[in-house]
Parts: structure tokens; sequence; C-alpha cells
């Protein structure tokens, strides 16, 4: 029964959708606002049954009701109540109603949150959103239904949730790479709504700017989850792998980050407002596409969910129509986008540009990698991989530019910067950079290479810029603490993503340089001494979970003849699906990690234990919370409440 | 002018998604193999049925057949068992098996339980044979010719879909052969 109502709930939703796609559309073109005033109310409404619908799966999945196959499919009643919840999305069809109801949920928060917008303006960013999520309701009813059930024979006990999803870092790591992914729906309605109406101005960017940052934020979250999950759950210590899923979450990441500049360009200056669209357009295209790359099983990859070409085709369908639709839209109105502003060679304007031109290309080259074996096996020439030495030569070269421009980008005003003021604002910086680079080195145990000592030297130029930006402008206040502490939230923001840059430059220079991996061989007793620390393998004991059967490693680490710490890594086999698994064992520390996993049994009671010493590998993720806490900071900004009420046209 | 430019990220996206519609219409289980018209790698293997026999790669040679790598500790190849004992059952085709890098007591353990669909098979208890052909993960399957000349490989399963490819090829070179 419940199910049902589930399935219902979802196609009632799908025709309010319908509605809220066209309904407040054509009242903004006739100028009728009864019609334009349908938005709202369409939009609580079609939030409440995709709610509905997916507490009802939710429901299906804590009741154990195997008559449900999706439920059958991917949870038994082994499993702990907290990873039945998750394994509403641990399959293609609920992760799809989780995109759903991601999507209504930022419907809904835009149609509570834009009571400043003209009303025009508001029923056209929620009807471009209705029709999103008509198209995937669609998608969701027409080929991968959750609510299907297997009658009248019903299993008596489910299949399982696979192992590798069984795990705090899955429960968490979709829902936010989704709100990521969804969220650049709004900025992207924003673009078309704005391309539709032809005003293309700074209130346009003023209203997208919170939006895009908190979605960016999210986005930002979801990478640094799936890398970490990727780190401790799959055994081999790395924590990016260029595999095609990463790709395809980093790519609406890079032109988000670009997204994110440009916007602030066209608010600020009222510049690059064909850069900003197209930028908006192609970040949610590049979410729709990472969907169709996941979804429809044309690339092999570690994530490999479905392979069903029918989804594939109903996906690319969709790409097709709202991709195509817009870049038709942009062809047709963008000729007639001007600039309000100029600006000189040397200026913000200047080196935001070249942070739009750097963050697309190093996409592009992202999106040739993921796609070219793609395109080759297409034209017939063959089967081939991209692996990380293509990834590797091409962003990292790009990286590096990118982060010096970081710290010139902050330095240069708006409209003209002359040469010399900008060389009197660098030089120190500049030297600091290299001494503290220099005092880095010596701290370290070797020099870690042109490669990683010039992360190391960005990392500091990052810092030591971003000082010089603050000290001037506390300079000239009379309180320079009040000062210091008076700046606005987007500005701190901006400053927490930077440094978040140079942690991140250090983390990854720091594990790639001085990283330590071993496979040894240990049978009971033995001793092998690795990276400052000595590992006593004591033995094997075996264990069992609730679904699962276990062997432990029990490795005593001593330190300086002292008793450390003991590590127990596992090595699990999940019954029902007779699928093994390493559980890594990882001692954590700000400054190193040390990371053991436990290999094939070698017989005589001997085992393969891989152990890792990785420095510094805490960074990269560290790195990456301080972005999205960057990004956060910068949305809650009140200017953007306040400054909302003012007259639209009004350039700040 | 400037509106053809305008255009271009359209026609840019059309270019890719022609490449994304062909992509679905191909399987990307289907990995070629680097040894693909190669002779099959030379090798000397116990036998694991009859431990006292070499085998070698001129006992694959004389017709057209199938080269089948499995494993007990593969669920995947649990299931393809059952669709191989049809195969061998019809005398569709001569089913060599590689019992890949696995525990030989539970192999010859599993193929008295699920029946033994193959003419021989060739133990690879350290996966040194597995490492010349290039294998990926088993099941995998191989087609070999009556010169023992690899000319396809299958990554994943043999099912019912599978050997309708499989067979096609395999009367090509039977055809070819006579």
């Amino acid at each position: 029964m419940i199910p049902e109502l589930g399935e219902y709930a979802l196609i009632l939703a799908l025709c309010l959708s319908a509605l809220l796609g066209v309904v407040p559309l054509v009242g903004a073109a006739v100028g009728n606002a009864l019609w334009c005033s349908f938005a709202r109310p369409l939009s609580v409404g079609l939030f409440g049954f995709v709610l509905f619908s997916f507490l009802c799966l939710v429901w299906a999945f804590i009741s154990n009701d195997f008559s449900v196959s999706y439920v059958a499919a991917n949870s038994n009643t082994a499993l702990p109540w907290f990873y039945r919840i998750s394994a509403v999305w641990g399959g293609h069809e609920g992760s799809l109603l989780l995109w759903a109801l991601i999507l209504s949920c930022w419907i809904l928060a835009v149609a509570l949150k834009s009571d400043n917008l003209p009303q025009d303006m508001r029923a056209r960013v929620l009807a471009v959103m209705g029709l999103i999520a008509t198209g995937f309701i669609l998608f969701v009813l027409f080929t991968s239904s959750p609510f299907e059930r297997l009658l009248p024979n019903p299993p008596a006990e489910g299949g399982d949730l696979n192992p590798l999803l069984q795990d705090f870092g899955l429960i968490v790591h979709p829902p936010m790479l989704y709100m990521g992914y969804v969220g650049f729906s709004v900025a992207f309605a924003f673009a078309i709504a704005a391309l539709i109406s032809g005003r293309l101005d700074s209130a346009w960017a003023r209203w997208s700017r919170p939006w895009t940052n908190i979605a960016w934020a999210f986005l930002t979250l979801g990478i640094v989850l799936g890398s970490w999950w990727a780190y401790y759950e799959l055994g081999w210590g790395g924590w990016w792998f260029w595999d095609p899923v990463e790709n395809a979450s980093l790519m609406p990441w890079l032109i988000g980050t670009a997204l994110v500049h440009s916007l602030a360009a066209t608010e600020k200056r009222g510049v690059f407002k064909s850069w900003t669209v197209l930028l908006a357009i192609f970040a949610f295209s590049l979410s729709l596409l990472g969907t169709f790359l996941v979804r429809s099983g044309v690339l092999t990859s570690v994530h490999a969910f479905a392979s069903d070409p029918e989804r594939g085709f109903f996906i690319l369908a969709l790409l097709g129509i709202t991709v195509g639709a817009s870049l038709l839209l942009y062809a047709i109105k963008a000729s007639k986008v001007k600039s309000e502003s100029s600006f000189s060679l040397l200026s913000r304007e200047s080196f935001l540009l070249v942070n739009n031109v750097l963050l697309t290309v190093i996409c592009a080259m992202v999106l040739l990698g993921t796609l070219y074996p793609l395109v080759v096996d297409a034209l017939n020439l063959g089967k081939l991989s991209v692996g990380p030495p293509y990834f590797n030569a091409l962003f990292v070269p790009l990286a590096i530019l990118l982060a010096l421009m970081v710290g010139v980008g902050s330095q240069v005003r708006w409209r003209e910067t002359s040469a010399a003021l900008l060389v009197g604002q660098l030089w120190l910086p500049g030297l600091l950079a290299l001494v503290a680079t220099g005092l880095t080195w010596m701290a370290l145990p070797e020099w870690p290479g042109v490669a990683a000592g010039l992360g190391l030297l960005l990392a500091w130029w990052v810092v030591f810029t971003g000082m010089r930006d603050l000290y001037n402008r506390v300079r000239n206040k009379r309180e320079r603490l009040q000062a210091m502490f008076g700046q606005s939230r987007s500005y701190y923001g901006m400053m927490l993503a930077h440094a978040g840059i140079a942690v991140l430059a250090v983390g990854i220079a720091l594990v790639a340089s001085f990283s330590e991996q071993s496979d040894l061989r240990m049978q009971p007793g033995d001793r092998k001494s690795f990276g400052g620390y000595e590992f006593v393998f004591e033995g094997i004991k075996p264990g069992a979970g609730p679904n699962y059967r276990s062997d432990t490693g029990v490795i005593q680490v001593y330190r300086d003849g002292q008793l450390y710490t003991t590590m127990q890594p596992e090595k699990r086999l999940y019954t029902t699906r007779g699928m093994p698994m390493t559980e890594a064992a990882i001692d954590p520390g700000l400054f190193r990690d040390l990371y053991v996993a436990l290999g094939e049994p070698l017989g005589n009671d001997a085992w393969a234990v891989r152990v890792q010493y990785k420095p510094f590998v805490r960074w990269i993720w560290l790195g990456g919370l301080l972005m999205m806490a960057g990004g956060l900071l910068a949305a809650s900004d009140p200017r953007y409440r306040k400054q909302n009420r003012r007259d639209a046209s009004v350039p700040a | 002018m400037r509106r053809i430019v305008l255009f271009l990220p359209l026609v840019l996206f059309f270019g890719l998604g022609f490449f994304l519609w062909r992509g679905l219409s191909i399987d990307p289980t289907e990995l070629p193999s680097a040894r693909l018209n190669q002779p099959f790698p030379a090798f000397q293997l116990a036998s694991l049925t009859e431990p006292d026999r070499l085998l070698s790669a001129q006992d694959l040679k004389g017709q057209p057949a199938l080269v089948n790598v499995w494993a007990t500790w593969c669920p995947t190849c649990k299931e393809e068992h059952a669709f191989l004992n049809q195969l061998a059952a019809r005398h569709e085709v001569q089913i060599f098996g590689i019992n890949y890098k696995d525990d030989p007591l539970k192999a010859r353990e599993w193929l008295k339980r699920y029946l033994n669909p193959y003419t021989a098979v060739i133990l690879d208890e350290q996966g040194t044979l597995g490492l010349d052909l290039g294998v990926y993960g088993a099941p995998e399957t191989y087609v070999v010719d009556a010169d023992g000349v690899i000319r396809y490989r299958h990554v994943g399963a043999v099912d019912e879909k599978v050997w309708g490819q499989l067979k096609g090829l395999l009367d090509e070179l039977r055809g070819g052969g006579a």
C-alpha cells in the first residue's frame, strides 16, 4: 500500500512540476500577474509530494518490505537500520529519487527566499526549475521507478547493499554531491530567466551569487567526502584516481569555481556577461553529464552502478533538450549583450578573465581525457583508456599557474592598476614566500622535487599576498584591530577559500613527495621498521559482524621502543553477496597518517600486509573544507539581502 | 559574424552529444586484448583434473575453442558455470578452462559439485599465464582459432546474448579453416 502511495505522490508531483514549468512562464511572457503568482504555491506543493514519495520509499526500507523489488535488491534484515536508510540511495532508482527530492528542496528554497526578486523574474526562475524537475520525475517514473513490486511471490529475504556502500562516508557523500550538482540548477535557472527577459544586469548577478556559492560549497564538500572515502575504504591509500566518475564531479566544480568569480565581475563591473551566462549553463550541463556518465554505463569505472542503454538514451535526450535549448537561447539572445564598463590590461577584470580561461581550459582537458576513450571507440579506432599521467601532466602546470594568479589577482584593482604599484605590493609577499619555502625545506627530510617545491612556494605565496591585502585594508584605519574584524563576510569568505587552496597545495605536494609504501609478508612475531615506526605482526583473529565474517590483523606499532598504538586492519567477507572487502586501519594525524591494509593470506599464518606512511594527507581534505566554509560564509553576507531591495538596475 | 560565433557552443555540444549517443550502443565490457590476433602465449602448466599431466599451448590447437578464465573465489563464475555446462552438454564448442589464482583443492571440489564443462583445465595457481594473457579479472573468455591464435576476448560472464556473438565468430573461423 505505502509504496503505491509513494508512486502516486510522484505522479502528482509530476503534474505539479509540469504546471510549474508552464503557467508562471506564460504568465511572465504575457504579463499576467495572477499566473506568475502560481509559482510559489506550486513549488511548495511539488516539494511536499516528492518528499512524501521519498518517505514512502524510506518506510519500505525500514519495514523490510521485500515485495518492492528495489528494496529486495538493496537491503536485507541483517542490515543495521541506518544502512537501511542510506540504502535508499544505494542503487540507481533510489538515487534518482534523491536527485528529484534535492531538486525540489532547492525549488522550495528559491520560492521561499525570493521576496526581493521582481515577480516576473521569480516566476521565470521557478518555471525553469520546474521544467528540469518535470524531466527528472519523468525519467524516474518511466525508466527507473523504485516502487515496482515483486508480486505475487515476494522473497523472504533481500539481497544486500553493496558492501562498498556500507559505510559512513557513503551515507553522506551522495546527498552532498547531489546538493552541489542540483544546486547549480539555480544559477542555471537564473541565467536562463535573465536571457529570456533580456535583463542581463548586475542585479541578476547579485541574485545568483549566494545560490551559486552555496551550491559550490556543497559540491566541494561532496568531492572532499568522496576523496576521503576512497582513501580509507578502497584500501589503496590514494586520494584521487582520475576515475571517470570522479572527473564527472570535478568538471562542474571547476566551471562552478569560474562561475563564482565571473559573477563577481558581472555584479561589480557589469562585464563578462556572456562568460557568466555560458558558465552557468555549462556548470549545470556538466552536472547533468556527470549523471549521464554514471547512470548510463558508457564508461567503465569503479562506480559503474547501472548499465542500461534505455536509461542512457533517456538521460541523453534530457541532456540534449536542456543544454541544446539553453545554448540555442543563448545564441539568439546574447548578441544584444553589452559590457557596461571597460578595463585595461592590468586590472582585476583581466585577472578574473584569466581565471575563467584557465579553469575552463582545465575543465576542457579533463573532459577530453574522460571522453577520449569513448570518442576513439565511437570512431572504431579501438579501445583505450586515459590514465593519471595524462591528467597530471596537464593539470599540475595549469593549477600552478592558477595559484600564481590567485596571489596577483587579489592585489589588482578594478578597472586599472599601474605596474609600479603592483610590483610595490607584490615584492614583499614574494620574498617572504621564498624565505618561508626555504625554512619549510629545512624542516623537511629532503628537497621534495621541483613540482612539490613549487607547490609549497605557491602555498606561501597565496598566504602572504592574502595577508598583504588584509594589511592594506586596515593600514589607514585608526582602529586597526577593529578594521581587521570589521570586513564584510564575503571578503572573509574569499580569504578562507583562498587559504584553502594553500592548505590543499601543501597537502598535495607533501603527499606526492614523501609518501612511503611497502608491501610486506608478515608472520606472527615478525617485526618490520618503516617510516620511523616499528610494526609487529601479532597474528589474525577471526570475527563476525551483522552481515559479514572477518579476519582482523593485530599489529602493534612501536616508536622509539615504546608501544605507540595497536592497529587492526580487517578483511571482511560479506556473506550475502560473497564479496570481500578491505577495511584499512588508519592512525590519523594532522601531520601524517599511518595506513595499514591487510592483503591475501600467504599460507603458514603469513599474510601480505601493505603499510603506508602518508605525510600531510589530511591537509588535502582540510583545504577542501576551508574552501567550503569560505563559500558558505560569502553566501551568508547580509549585503545580498539588503541590496536586493534596491533598484535592480543600479550597478553597485 | 558575431552571431555565428554565438552558435559555436551549441554546435560543439551537439558534436559531443553525437559521441555520447554512439557510446551508448557500445558495450564497455568488451575490452580488446593486446594479444588479439597473436598466438596464445607459451606456457607449461599442470592440469587441474590430472595433476600428472602437463598442458601447453599445443593442446589448444586443432579446432576453434573457447578458453575460459575462472576461479572459485569469483561469484560471477558460478553463474556463468551453469551456462558453460549447457554449452558442453550440447557439444557446441570445446571449452578449455584456466583456473586462475585459486586453491586447487577447492577448484576440484567445485568441478565435482557443479559438473565439469571443460575439455581440460589449466592450473594457473600463481597467475603467471593470466599475466601473460593480460587477464583483467575473472571471468574472462577468449576465442582461439584452430592454429591457437587469439581471435576475441570477452570480459565478464558468457551468457545467451554473448554466446550469440561468440557463436557467429566460431562459425566464421570453422568455415575459414575448412
